[in-house]
């Protein structure tokens, strides 16, 4: 992963498996969301492969892509609702797109999309015209509309108090355990990550590589690297360390 | 604490080498507005080196802020670097607590990445090297719109027919007040400055003929094209700006639907379509306008005016101008909605993209225009 000639990170090889909840970790800038963008087909890789259900995503041809593309859905960090649309119409369009459904068949799945992510009366209104975290959600009813194989969650928790925080945690891991999804997650969200993570990741900003995967609950329990320590416990163990010293 | 009093304790700051260790006495009032020590010349009265620990005793302290911790870290630094160890327990518990945070992290020693200083070469070399970039961006820019155009024309493309009225309402019945009275103010001017110079031939009926030629075949073309390039090609630049810095033109992309095709298209067919009809609009209000100066100031009668001016245009001057508002649009509506399209992800970059546009669009409409004379002067149009 490369912006020309700064190398973000190097050597990432790692497997999601279907039906996990997948976290990838690490501090700020260590280009958590940069991966996120190669993984879904916005940015290409530097070098190396991303292999989705077999297909090499990036040697694809351009209908195989978008093909693959249809089957993520992506809950953007801002929620990236279409602004001149309303929410009804931000999660109609892909149906209209790529489904042969009728007007009032799209409409009731509107509704059903909306009202799964607790918006049911809202299908009117415009982005702007809700709250943040509202609009975190409609992102998701709409990352939702085709019924996506993987869901993408790009720091789902960012800008959320930690009441809404946990229910769109709640949420996730509702919607994966009932529609049988993947779900890829990119936080540095503590209570997030150890809650929901099936599986990890975490990306070192310094090496500039992936230090260590697995479980994150087993990470903060068995990972002995300062690092992963340091991060999982909001460093609290070098405040510990630092307080034993002094005394 | 009034001024007078603020005047009476001066900030002091004593070194008092006599003792067993090296005692800073701190008295008066240290904030915004004081007077206070110059740091380096008290630095300069500390010994070379020393093994007496540097102290402070700060009992006549009254009035202390963040100009004072920072005056003290400034000689504690200088102390340290000279091998005299220090101690803060005579400071206020408040200034040892942010002289505590303020050390905490170490100073970042990489230097933040500037621009370092460059020959004359090296500077043409990186220009050509962006403006190669930057033709290339444009390039595939146009590829991806002739590609979009063809889907269009085969029946492939996809857009709401909605965002297309909405951009047509935008581009055209929106602006129609700003054009006219630019036009109307445009046939004006024309006609005051044609009209003091064939008055002294006697032949102001002519401004009939100089306003209805100018506005038709250049003026109301060019007047409405740069009208539009500041408003809807700046607008157009903006919107799909903001679009990119929310992530909704990547919401796009990942949902296998061409941004180009969705955003882009329906606002070049608007403003192609619109501008053609601006400019017969301008071309009306701009003959209005002279005529206005016309019956008014010189005496012609309106219906000699219009007689005039009609005698004195064909269809072809008026295609001509309706043909350059045509490319015009075409420009206007590319120069807005790439920079849009290419516009980074900051708030700043939104204004930079809107500023480029606006640039981009006049600097296109100028030399489209200057070559479309030339062409018309060529074939005798």
């Amino acid at each position: 992963m490369a912006y020309g000639d700064n190398i973000v990170q190097r050597d990432l090889t790692f497997t999601v498996n279907r039906g996990d909840i997948f976290i990838i970790m690490g501090g700020s800038g260590c280009g958590k969301s940069t991966l996120l963008r190669h993984l879904v087909g916005l940015r290409e890789p530097a070098t190396g492969r991303v292999i989705f259900d077999g297909l090499d995503f990036w040697r694809a041809s351009h209908h195989q892509r978008l093909a693959l593309m249809r089957r993520i859905g992506i809950l953007y960090q801002s929620g990236a609702l279409w602004s001149s649309m309303t929410l009804a119409e931000n999660i109609a369009l892909p149906l209209e797109e790529y489904t042969q459904l009728s007007r009032q068949e799209i409409n009731e799945l509107v509704s059903f999309k909306l009202a799964l992510v607790g918006l049911s009366g809202f299908e009117h209104y415009y982005p702007s015209q809700i709250s943040g975290g509202m609009r975190k959600r409609a992102g998701l009813a709409r990352a939702m509309a085709l019924d996506p194989e993987v869901l993408v969650f790009d720091e789902p928790s960012a800008g959320l108090d930690p009441i809404s925080s946990r229910l769109l945690d709640e949420l996730i891991l509702e919607l994966r355990d009932s529609l049988g999804a993947t779900v890829l997650v990119v936080t540095h969200e503590l209570a997030s990550l150890l809650s929901i993570g099936d599986n990890s990741i975490f990306l070192d900003p310094e090496s500039r590589t992936m230090i260590a995967g697995g479980d994150p609950k087993r990470l903060l329990a068995e990972s002995e690297d300062p690092r992963i320590i340091r991060f999982l416990t909001r460093g609290e163990q070098d405040h510990k360390r630092h307080a034993e010293a002094q005394l | 604490m009034t001024s007078q009093e603020i005047h009476a304790n001066p900030a002091l700051a004593e070194l008092d080498c006599g003792s067993r260790d090296l005692l800073i006495r701190i008295s008066g009032s240290w904030s915004t507005g004081d007077q206070l020590p110059v740091a380096e010349t008290f630095i300069a009265s500390l010994p070379d080196t020393g093994s007496q620990t540097l102290s402070f005793n700060t009992s006549g302290i009254n009035r202390w802020d963040s100009r004072f911790v920072s005056w003290v870290i400034k000689v504690t630094d200088a102390a340290e670097a000279r091998g005299i160890p220090v101690g803060y327990q005579g400071l206020p518990a408040g200034v040892q607590g942010l002289i505590k945070l303020a050390k905490a992290v170490p100073e970042h020693k990489a230097s933040a990445p500037r621009e370092e200083a460059s020959g004359l070469l090296t500077r043409i070399g990186h220009g050509v090297h962006a403006f190669v970039d930057q033709t290339g961006e444009l390039l595939a820019f146009l590829g991806e719109v002739f590609l979009a155009f063809t889907r269009m024309l085969t029946g492939k493309a996809r857009f709401r027919g909605g965002d297309l009225l909405l951009y047509i309402q935008q581009t055209g019945v929106d602006a129609l007040p700003i054009v006219g009275l630019i036009s109307i103010l445009v046939g004006l001017i024309l006609a005051f400055i044609g009209a003091i110079q064939l008055a002294m031939f006697g032949a102001q009926i002519y401004i009939a003929n100089l306003v209805g030629i100018a506005m038709v075949r250049e003026m109301g073309a060019m007047m409405a094209a740069v009208i539009m390039a500041g408003r809807t090609g700046a607008a157009f630049s903006a919107q799909l700006g903001s679009m990119q810095v929310n992530e909704e033109i990547d919401a796009f992309k990942t949902l296998g639907i061409d941004p180009v095709e969705f955003l882009v298209l329906p606002r070049i067919l608007a403003l192609t379509l619109m501008l053609p009809l601006l400019c017969l609009y301008a071309d009306l209000l701009g003959i209005l306008g002279g005529a206005m100066v016309g019956t008014t100031l010189f005496d012609i009668s309106l219906t000699l005016y219009v007689e005039q001016t009609i005698s004195s245009i064909s269809l072809a001057d008026v295609m001509v101008g309706v043909v350059k508002s045509g490319v015009f649009g075409i420009l206007i509506a590319l120069a807005g909605c790439v920079k849009g399209m290419h516009c980074g992800r900051s708030a700043s970059s939104v204004g930079d993209a809107t500023t480029a546009a606006v640039v981009m669009s006049i600097v296109a409409v100028v030399v489209a225009d200057a070559v479309m004379t030339l062409i018309n002067n060529a074939i005798g149009v």
